[in-house]
């Protein structure tokens, strides 16, 4: 249960005793798990139109997305034309107290409780149900503004708001409280991804105007290539189980337990620290097949020659088909 | 400008024309409502969040990124490498397809035909290769990348699993790819890597069965191949690929920072 704040729990109960006609501390006893349920001594009043918050995630996809923004960022964030209509008996949401209005806008629960609007109209921040923000578990409150204008002349000290209740906020993503330092997408992000987009395409490129690819005689089933080898991902494989006996170590058994062994790993590795200080024996592990599969594919590609036996490339020349026609000088 | 002739110039009635078609229901139902297209850009963070919220390919991003997950230290945009090298596997592909038939009498021959009478044949092809090789380097290191950030951690542990079947995926389409020049080094490394399959007890012989449409490489293991490689595996693995990516968007976004 989340810790709702004193004087949220309070006004929700002086809500509720207003409603059921009862002492604040009545409900207030109640709501604390202390005294019993209150008695309703009198059908509610007319209850206010109040309408439906969003369920969160159903449309905030209609909605343009304008994720939460730090707090100056705020009023630049909100489309001008997302002002709700005075008469709109939109719910609005409020968020805790200590929540500023951007912290609220980040979190989830926020959205558990969002207005409605116009379509079109662009939600203000706190609808946008993609962000992946912080509060979890945190409350927000749902509160209505009252229908019509208020009359002149309020007393002093009523407000034209109420609070409806207090809701605990439940999310549906899966969020944990993190710090949020954010840039936007456009152009931090995009200007990196394109920058490798154009870094790999150039590579790719020159590498295949510069290394042709290996064409070899048609296939031929009578002519068994010695050595023959599988694709160099394979390789550190086939020298694996060149070390075996293949009936007892087929390459479907270690390409099985590899893709169930490696699909465990985050089931397996329990230690929920993602700091390399603590986590030194995983580290290790992993470090030790990577260089394990490297030095067997090594192996593999250079060091294997007529019938895979033990050669060396700079004695023996290397026996590898892939990379034949290194370098195309046309 | 009225030109001295009291006739209206050309250059007035294209500006005339493009305003207008600009301003058609057509232009306006084809830009979303605040495109940057539509009503110009300049630099606030309202239009920052618009370049991305109205288009469906940078809509795969949200519209804030932790700022440390941008830096190119962090990921070393491996799985974005992966997929960039994926789309150009795409393009390319199917630009070797329009010369490739899948047939033990033709398929040697359309490799050669490739590479002396196709303009830029020699290029794509080289392209797609290499890029196939790159592709099966980036998707393992992008995975030691996030071993080593612990980035599997909850609530990632999904999409390392997810992320495994991937890594199996590139593989198979690697693999599957090999065979088609039908060479001898196509031949022979496919035999070699099913013979491996064979080896597996008690279920060895089927598998390599299943693998090869027989008992050894034929024309048929060729045609079971290409349509594996051509539209199986690629038609699998945008699938994952797209749980992928939205799973990294729904667990909070890029990991850490460390
Ligand atoms: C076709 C192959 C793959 C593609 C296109 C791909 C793409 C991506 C992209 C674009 C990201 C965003 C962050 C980044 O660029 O590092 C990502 C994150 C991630 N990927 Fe992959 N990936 C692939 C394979 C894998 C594999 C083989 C694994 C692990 C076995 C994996 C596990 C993950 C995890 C756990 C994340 C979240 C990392 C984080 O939050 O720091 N992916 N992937």
């Amino acid at each position: 249960m989340a810790e709702i704040p004193e004087d949220l729990l309070r006004r929700s109960a002086e809500a509720r005793a207003k409603a059921l006609g009862v002492p604040v501390e009545d409900v207030l006893a109640e709501f604390k798990g202390e005294g019993p349920p209150v008695e309703i001594s009198q059908p509610d009043p007319e209850p206010e139109p109040v309408q439906e918050a969003a369920p969160e995630g159903s449309d905030s996809e209609e909605t343009p997305e304008v994720e939460a923004t730090p707090a100056e960022d705020v009023a630049e964030a909100i489309p001008a034309e997302a002002e709700i209509p005075e008469e709109s008996p939109a719910a609005m949401v409020a968020a805790s107290p200590g929540e500023t209005s951007s912290a609220g806008a980040e979190s989830e629960p926020a959205a558990a409780a969002v207005a409605t609007e116009a379509p079109e109209a662009p939600a203000p921040p706190g609808s946008n149900g993609s962000s992946n923000g912080s509060g979890n578990g945190k409350v927000a409150s749902v509160v209505s503004p009252r229908p019509s204008v208020p009359p002149a002349g309020l007393p002093e000290g009523v407000r034209t708001q109420r609070l409806l209740t207090v809701v605990k906020a439940r999310a549906i993503q899966n969020v944990k409280a993190e710090p949020s330092d954010k840039v936007n997408t456009w152009p931090h992000l995009m200007l990196m991804e394109f920058g490798a987009l154009l870094a790999i395409t150039g590579l790719l490129v020159v590498m295949s105007v510069i290394i042709h690819s290996p064409l070899l005689e048609p296939a031929n089933f009578n002519a068994t290539p010695n050595p023959s080898k599988a694709p160099w991902y394979f390789l550190g494989l086939q020298e694996l189980l060149s070390y075996f006996d293949p009936q007892i170590a087929g390459v479907m058994v270690p390409l099985f337990i590899g893709m169930i062994g490696f699909m465990m790993i985050p089931y397996i590795d329990k230690n929920p620290s993602t700091r390399p200080s603590d986590r030194k024996f995983a580290i290790m592990l992993y470090s030790v097949f990577l260089a394990g599969s490297a030095t067997l594919t090594i192996i593999g590609v250079l060091f294997r020659g007529r019938g895979f036996n033990w050669a060396y490339p700079w004695r023996d020349g290397v026996f590898f088909d892939d990379l034949k026609d290194w370098v195309n000088f046309e | 400008m009225a030109n001295g002739n009291g006739r209206v110039g050309l250059r007035e009635r294209i500006k005339e024309g493009t305003d207008k078609l600009w301003n058609s229901q057509l232009a306006d139902s084809i830009m979303r409502p605040g495109s940057p297209f539509k009503q110009g850009y300049s630099d606030s963070p309202r239009n920052r969040s618009y370049v991305v919220m109205n288009n469906v390919l940078y809509h795969l991003h949200p519209v804030k990124v932790k700022r440390h997950g941008v830096k190119l230290s962090y990921t070393l945009c491996l799985g974005g490498l992966s997929f960039f090298l994926f789309i150009l596997l795409t393009i390319t592909g199917i630009f070797l397809m329009f010369y490739y038939t899948p047939t033990a009498e033709l398929a040697y021959s359309d490799m050669e035909a490739l590479s002396t009478n196709v303009a830029f044949g020699s290029l794509v092809r080289n392209m797609h290769r290499w890029g196939a090789h790159l592709m099966v380097l980036s998707v393992f290191l992008h995975m030691s990348r996030v071993f080593y950030h612990g980035a599997y951690k909850p609530p990632r542990e999904f999409n390392w699993v997810v992320g495994v079947v991937l890594l199996f995926l590139t593989l198979f389409l690697s693999f599957s790819g090999y065979l088609l020049p039908w060479d001898q080094l196509a031949l022979w490394a496919v035999t070699v890597g099913s013979n491996m399959a064979g080896f597996s007890p008690v279920i060895g012989d089927q598998v390599k069965f299943a693998l090869l449409a027989g008992v050894e490489v034929t024309g048929a293991t060729l045609l079971r191949f290409y349509v594996l490689h051509v539209l199986a595996f690629p038609f699998i693995i945008v699938i994952f690929m797209a749980v992928h990516f939205w799973r990294v968007r729904k667990d909070g976004g890029i990991s850490g920072p460390l």
